[in-house]
């Protein structure tokens, strides 16, 4: 089998990017849907059409149950976690309001709000400790009176430094201001509930812990703020084709054009192998494999690791430094030599890296996943070893 | 014999459709998903009909699970 010999010649350590490989239900859903259904979904009527909604339904509706929200209609796909934050942010704030975010962002939400700001929204960015910890009394100290949203990062894309987003979501509900998760890090890795971390409204991408194919992600909009939230887009929706104004409900008003069908038919396998295995199962093998490799790091000489020390306090996302190597130059040997793949840099998220002390240079970040095994976290704190031994030379 | 009569219920989208055509699968209340009618609307979408003695237990199960529009008498 081509694929289990790729599989042997591979250590993938990039799921905090993409996660790879994915369930072979996932793969066998898009097969079908573009083999057996292949219809536009609410566009038609005939039974391919109705086929095709039918899967984007369920993948809406698995989602719901991931996220313990009631109604599934309140969700609505997007591309990716970017795409749903940009309507999230820029569908609600105006010139004048006050947005609070936190020192460990990714660009998803760093950027349209720098976007926003320059437009006349007023910005606070709240820092963070070392570790990317953000102290939720420090947000309640930057409320003001016009104050409109609170937007965090459910876990750091750079540190896997995970928020205290019920203690957030609840200062943000006392205020009656409105609380934006981006969940890009943890949808499908940490347990989410929407009622009780008080989010109104969430992001989330399709592609990496929920398994799905890139291209997929999505809104959950609590109920009624629709009203208020514009749409990015606007266009065909298949529903009351009569009028030429957008509709104004969910999920039609944010999704405009033909849906990613194939995208959400792999999504839907994905989120369902995500609710078969267990978020708590899937949780407890990423945090193991976490903590194996910061115990075998914790031993090597010339290492430095950033985030909190507990791979309790964190999603299964590892930045660390090689005394003496560049990151770029780590992930090239780790790549060429050892066939570990992993992310150098920035990752998207300049803030992050200041905070943690890493900016302009960057760290080396693993990002484990569910499929990955004890021997790969072995065999790569092996090459770190020998990476770090010959460090000077570097 | 007397010729069946049937009720037709109208969504939002065809998204709301496909929610209550699960709901009711589940409760095993006969329906069917039809394109929604000339006469009635110029919606390109579809819409759920029933026999006319379901129609209350159509509106029992959808009721705060999925909304509707409204319902036509065909």
């Amino acid at each position: 089998m081509p694929f289990d010999e790729l599989n042997k010649r591979i250590i993938y350590f990039d799921n905090a990017a993409t996660s790879w490989p994915k369930p072979a239900a996932m793969i066998a859903a898009m097969i079908n849907y573009n083999e057996l259904i292949g219809g536009s979904p609410g566009r038609s009527g005939h039974r391919s059409s109705l086929d095709a909604g039918r899967i984007i339904l369920e993948a809406r509706e698995a989602l719901a149950g991931l996220f313990g929200c009631g109604d599934s209609l309140r969700i609505a796909f997007t591309k990716n976690a970017t795409e749903a934050l940009n309507i999230a942010l820029s569908g609600i704030l105006n010139p004048g309001d006050h947005v609070i975010t936190s020192a460990m962002e990714h660009n998803s939400v760093m950027r349209p709000l720098r976007y926003l700001e320059a437009q006349g929204v007023k910005l606070s960015v709240v820092p963070c400790s070392a570790d990317g910890i953000l102290d939720p009394e420090d947000v309640r100290a930057a409320i003001r009176p016009r104050t409109r949203m609170l937007v965090v990062t459910h876990a750091s894309n750079v540190t896997g430094t995970i928020q205290p987003i019920a203690a957030l979501g609840k200062i943000a509900r006392d205020h009656g201001i409105l609380f934006c998760v981006d969940t890009a890090q943890t949808a499908g890795a940490l347990p989410i509930n929407v009622d009780e971390m008080a989010i109104d409204l969430l992001a989330f991408s399709g592609h990496k812990s929920l398994f799905g194919p890139q291209g997929t992600g999505g809104l959950y909009v609590r109920e009624g703020l629709e009203k208020g939230l514009r749409p990015l887009m606007t266009g065909g929706t298949g529903s009351r084709s009569e009028f030429e104004g957008q509709p104004d409900f969910m999920p039609d008003k944010y999704e405009s054009g033909t849906p990613n069908t194939i995208g959400l038919a792999g999504l839907e396998a994905g989120v369902r192998f995500v609710l078969a295995e267990g978020v708590e199962a899937i949780r407890n093998k990423e945090e193991g494999l976490t903590t194996r490799f910061l115990a075998g790091l914790a031993v090597l000489p010339g290492i430095t690791v950033y985030g909190p020390p507990a791979a309790a306090s964190r999603t299964a996302v590892v930045s660390f430094n090689i005394a003496g190597v560049s990151p770029s130059a780590a992930a090239l040997e780790l790549d060429e030599h050892f066939g570990i793949l992993c992310r150098p840099g920035l990752h998207c998220a300049p803030a992050a890296h200041r905070t943690i002390g890493t900016f302009p240079q960057g760290t080396i970040r693993f990002g484990f996943g569910y499929f990955n095994k004890d021997e790969e976290i072995d065999l790569a704190l092996e090459a770190i070893r020998s990476l770090a031994g010959c460090g000077t030379d570097k | 014999m007397e010729e069946q009569r049937y009720v037709v219920f109208l969504f939002p989208s065809v998204s709301y459709a496909l929610k209550a055509e699960k709901i009711l699968k589940a409760a095993g209340i006969a329906h069917k998903l039809i394109p929604v009618p000339r006469h009635i609307s110029s919606d390109c979408g579809v819409c759920l009909r029933a026999t006319e003695d379901k129609q209350q237990d159509l509106e029992r199960e959808l009721q705060g699970k999925v909304a509707w529009d409204k319902i036509v008498s065909l």
